[in-house]
């Protein structure tokens, strides 16, 4: 395939913005997605006006509580948009299946200017509680959930932490090894005004946290929050009249090549970041070692490790020693990894975050936080499970 | 009776599988043309592409594949801490049922065990729960 011939490289982000980020923000998903949205078209250098395309996950209606935030029509009308293509749907590789949409809406002419969001509320809708479990309260589960909920695997968490056990049971893969990551994440996030936890942790503290399901600790989960994260794709005719440098699609990885299931997907250690990955690699001559920072979703820490291990920056099973210690993960280490302090740490803006610190790194503006060396090139990847979506996104020159 | 559990709910796909234990037996949905067990159930067998599908009985012997110790208070009911094992059935080992491993100390809980069914009763529902082989 040629390089000029991939729709990736038709499209661009033009734009990025994002709400207020916080643990209980008792604001409405409309409210903060707005908020957002304002931010990334001025970002971008546009007026509303010019936005004739709107992309989000997962839409409206759907999951538990603060979950979904508002669906396409919603943002729509709030903000009176006169569109020319419009999308929502939680099927598709990862959150950012909306942002690839969107690229692919681009490259095809249907449409310029692209309102791409992720909107949560789930750290208000759960309220004083604790996390809630799925299907938790319901009187009886259809559907796929049936065959995980009545043995009260009640969260992802219990569903992951099996695809963790296998991991260190083939690879011996330890705590302590596993820790590295959010104790990284957690000191990247100190020097991120944003990140809703920003108090230093130690991998003592991390090992000494109560457990939630062996073997994930109460560290290796992230933290619900309140926020929207919007992302501006436009076609890359634009990219030199955008005020701020726009970020260029190298490649993007969607493909899902095992069974679409928690369960039964074969490798369990690997999971469809596997397949993303390899679709990824497949769409350019770039190589991992061509990367200079990575933000890989870390729903929970061993998604990170796994998203690490499937995108080639190690060996198959080799993300425990890799990352071990923190020292090549670290802001100043070989590869920069989590940078704003991620989902375990900055808060769980659901796969949008990643992608706006990226963007961020990528133009030199993440304040103290912002990786030496003019960062040029980044690893973006959502999901966990059957869910699996990745990116390189390359500064625009 | 043991904890609260959120039950499946029965349709004409499922049945076969959630009471099937009411006789003591594990069934799978199985292709009648080739054997291949499909799990969760569909219509079509995706080996030969037959659609001639029926539950088939299997031994209820299974090696565990991997498992989590589940610490966390997800709903009102549950008493922590519990097992929630993956097993793979000795027949297919392509299929896996997310169950719980019960009749044994969490802390001794291995991948790699060989366990065999026992069912919960929920009537009509009747839960596949598994524990290690020989356990009474």
């Amino acid at each position: 395939m040629s390089r000029a011939e991939l729709l990736e490289h038709r499209a661009v982000i033009s734009g990025i913005g994002q709400s207020a980020v916080g643990r209980r923000l008792n604001r409405s998903g409309i409210d903060l997605t707005v908020d957002s949205a304002l931010e990334a078209i001025a970002d971008a250098g546009l007026e509303v006006a010019d936005i004739d395309g709107i992309a989000t996950y997962p839409g409206a209606g759907g999951g538990p509580g603060g979950f979904a935030g508002p669906g396409t029509p919603e943002v729509q009308d709030a903000m009176r948009l006169r569109l020319n293509w419009h999308t929502g749907g939680i099927e598709g590789p990862a959150q950012m299946a909306a942002v690839i949409n969107a690229a692919m809406a681009v490259a095809t002419g249907l449409a310029r200017h692209v309102l791409c969001y992720r909107t949560v509320t789930e750290a208000s809708a759960q309220g004083g509680g604790g996390r809630g479990g799925i299907g938790a309260g319901v009187p009886q589960m259809g559907g796929t959930l049936q065959w995980s909920i009545p043995f009260k695997a009640y969260s992802a968490a219990c569903w992951l932490a099996m695809n963790a056990q296998r991991h260190f049971h083939e690879f011996g893969t330890t705590r302590e090894q596993l820790g590295a990551i959010p104790v990284n994440q957690r000191a990247n996030a100190a020097i991120n005004p944003k990140a809703v936890y920003r108090d230093p942790m130690s991998l003592e503290d991390y090992l000494a946290a109560r457990i939630i399901t062996t073997p994930f600790g109460l560290y290796d989960c992230d933290a619900p929050v309140d926020g929207s994260t919007a992302i501006i794709v436009s076609s890359a005719d634009y990219a030199p009249d955008a005020p701020r440098p726009a970020a260029r699609f190298e490649a993007v990885g969607t493909a899902l090549r095992g069974r679409p299931s928690w369960d039964q997907f074969d490798d369990l250690t690997t999971m469809s970041a596997r397949d993303a990955a390899a679709s990824m690699w497949e769409r350019t001559d770039l190589t991992p070692a061509d990367v200079d920072i990575a933000e890989l979703y870390d729903g929970f820490s061993f998604l990170t490790l796994c998203w690490l291990e499937a995108l080639g920056f190690c060996g198959r099973g080799e993300g425990g020693p890799f990352v071990e210690g923190g020292r090549r993960i670290a802001l100043d280490g070989d590869l920069p990894l989590n940078t704003h302090g991620g989902q375990l740490s900055a808060g769980r803006l659901h796969g949008f975050g990643h992608i706006h610190e990226a963007v961020l790194q990528l133009r030199g503006e993440a304040g103290a936080r912002q990786v030496a060396g003019d960062p040029e090139l980044a690893a973006v990847a959502n999901g966990g499970g059957p869910i699996a979506g990745c990116m390189l996104l390359s500064r625009w020159r | 009776m043991s904890d609260f559990r959120v039950l499946p709910r029965i349709d004409e796909d499922n049945e076969f599988f959630w009471t099937s234990g009411r006789e003591g037996v594990l069934r799978f949905l199985g292709c009648d043309q080739c054997g291949y067990l499909i799990h969760p159930p569909a219509p079509v067998c995706p080996r030969c592409w037959s659609r001639e599908v029926s539950p088939h009985p299997v031994s209820g012997r299974a090696t565990l594949y991997s498992f989590t110790v589940n610490h966390q208070n997800w709903a009102p009911g549950a008493e922590e801490p519990y097992v929630i094992g993956m097993v793979v059935p000795v027949e297919q080992d392509d299929v896996r049922l997310t169950t719980n491993v019960i009749g044994i100390e969490p802390e001794a809980v291995s991948i790699g065990m060989e366990l065999e069914v026992v069912f919960e009763d929920r009537d009509p529902v009747f839960l596949p729960l598994f524990r290690p082989v020989g356990e009474r």
